[in-house]
């Protein structure tokens, strides 16, 4: 009983970390979509700027992984 | 612990518990091979596959260099024919312009010579007509004298005088001279 | 032609679906089960023992000399098609390297490219199916990334002595801020490696997890398997796209990091 309790407590925390995956969607996409609004409006520079956008996704994606891996954790290794 | 969970989500035994990655008994295997695999790798690309490809590149970018300053040599050279051709034509037409006002100049000679000997026969001809008239002018008077004088004897001869010769050529010489 | 080849396709998938049906349907999904490490040679997975780990990466070495070495065998001063990837590989990371890292790492171009062409082929050959993936192991991204920072943290102290440390010295903020900044700075120098190595291997096994949760339903569907089927097309091309984005983000943040090492100041 005591076992089912806490199996239930790890699944509602990864679901609940697994939201944290969603976040980190808007985050890219708001990356994304600035970058394309500023494209269009300079495209000569945008070509240029190529190279950051991905940084930049990255970094907003990297706390993403970590929510990802938090739920992980908790289904799989605690 | 986390078997323990394993088996209770899935309700299936499995072989490694939960999530390989976290299976840390393969982690010595894992981080050997891939020592092996990034030093192969390491010594694959520094040692032969980037220098050759540096290479290529490098002797492309010098062929290409040398294809685009053959070409500029060759455009050089276009522009020079062209100029050639141009200064090429305009030494003809200034030659021809030269031979034309040659000709006319010679034609014009000729012309003037012809002129000028035209002339020249036309004054010859004129003298010599003016000669001719002059002589028959005076054949005539000598005609006219002769004939005055043959009248005069003769009117003189029916006037019954006798005619000197000398003194009716006399007279008449002096009628006449006016 | 592609909509005769669509509908043959079609009717396959639902034959197949049809006469390979479960007997009693039922979810029986191990996503997991395609990372196992099992050895060839030995019952347990001990050090030097041959496991699908170490073929998987024998075939990244032995992709990489195909491409590289044998692709470029020819010297070709007009490329044919091996070539041509070799030396657009070869020019995307030199430019990269040149452009985010600058004039003085490109001496370090061959270990970036080291890390790319190893991480580019072992995503690619994780997409043959049935194949092991390397890089969505954590042991493996974390050697990865922790090769990067030690090199990284290394060449930083050695060119720059202690004017590395001002990377966490902000000195263009308030004097107040600056102590807040730096614990900051510090912590986030410190999880770069993390973040670094999880985000390739979370990427690679997230994608292959899914590739396999809809294989799953696929499998229990029967005659209605090929939406999942369709899915796991639309996921697969997807994942094609991860392996070399992953990959190219990898070797763009160890630029900017070696860049940080070689230019600390902020």
């Amino acid at each position: 009983m005591e076992g089912d309790i806490a199996q239930l407590g790890q699944f509602i925390g990864a679901g609940l970390a697994a939201i944290g995956s969603g976040a980190a969607a808007i985050g890219v996409g708001h990356v994304a979509g600035n970058f394309l609004a500023g494209a269009l409006r300079n495209p000569s520079a945008a070509a240029g700027q190529t190279a950051t956008l991905f940084i930049g996704i990255a970094f907003a994606e990297a706390l993403g992984i970590f929510s990802f891996l938090v739920a992980l954790l908790l289904m799989f290794a605690v | 612990m986390a078997s323990n969970t394993q088996d209770a989500a899935h309700g299936a035994a499995e072989s490694a518990p939960g999530m390989p990655q976290l299976d840390f008994s393969t982690f010595g295997n894992q981080i050997f091979w891939l020592a092996v695999a990034l030093v192969a790798i390491y010594f694959i690309l520094s040692r032969v596959a980037l220098p050759r490809i540096a290479a290529v590149l490098a002797e492309r970018q010098g062929t290409i260099t040398n294809d685009l300053a053959a070409a500029e040599d060759l455009k050089a050279k276009a522009v020079e024919a062209e100029n050639a051709y141009n200064k090429a034509l305009a030494d003809a037409r200034a030659e021809a312009q030269r031979i034309a006002g040659e000709t006319r100049a010679e034609i014009q000679a000729d012309l003037n010579e012809a002129i000028a000997k035209a002339d020249e026969q036309i004054s010859a001809k004129a003298a010599e007509s003016e000669k001719a008239i002059a002589e028959i002018k005076a054949g005539a008077l000598e005609s006219v004298k002769e004939v005055a004088a043959d009248t005069a004897e003769a009117l003189v001869a029916a006037l019954g005088g006798k005619a000197d010769a000398k003194a009716i050529a006399a007279a008449v010489a002096e009628r006449t001279k006016g | 032609m592609g909509k005769l080849f669509f509908y043959v396709a079609l009717a396959l998938v639902l034959v197949s679906g049809v006469i390979f049906a479960p007997e009693h349907a039922g979810l029986a999904i191990h996503p997991m089960d395609q990372f196992e490490v099992s050895s060839y040679t030995s019952d347990n997975v001990s050090m030097f023992a041959i496991t699908n780990v170490t073929v998987w990466l024998a075939l990244a070495v032995a992709a990489v000399f195909a491409l590289m070495v044998m692709g470029s065998s020819r010297r070709a001063i007009v490329p044919g098609r091996a070539q041509s990837i070799a030396e657009l590989a070869y020019g995307f990371i030199y430019k990269m390297v040149e452009d985010v890292a600058g004039k003085d790492g490109v001496k370090f171009f061959p270990y970036i490219m080291t890390l790319f062409m190893f991480i580019l082929m072992a995503n690619f050959l994780g997409l043959i199916p049935g194949s092991f993936t390397t890089t969505s192991h954590i042991a493996v991204t974390a050697v990865l990334a922790a090769l990067v920072f030690f090199t990284v943290t290394i060449v930083g102290f050695v060119k720059n002595g202690a004017g590395f440390l001002g990377l966490f010295w902000v000195s263009s903020a308030p004097l107040a801020l600056r102590p807040i900044l730096a614990v900051i700075e510090l912590i986030s120098y410190f999880v770069r490696p993390v973040s670094h190595s999880i985000r390739l291997a979370g990427n690679v096994m997230a994608g292959h997890a899914v590739l396999k949760v809809f294989a799953g339903f696929a499998a229990a569907l029967g005659l209605f398997s090929f939406l999942p089927i369709f899915a796991i097309t639309a996921v697969y091309a997807l994942e094609v796209l991860v392996a070399f984005i992953q990959a190219y983000v990898f070797t763009i943040l160890t630029c900017v990091y070696l860049k940080d090492a070689l230019h600390p100041s902020h």
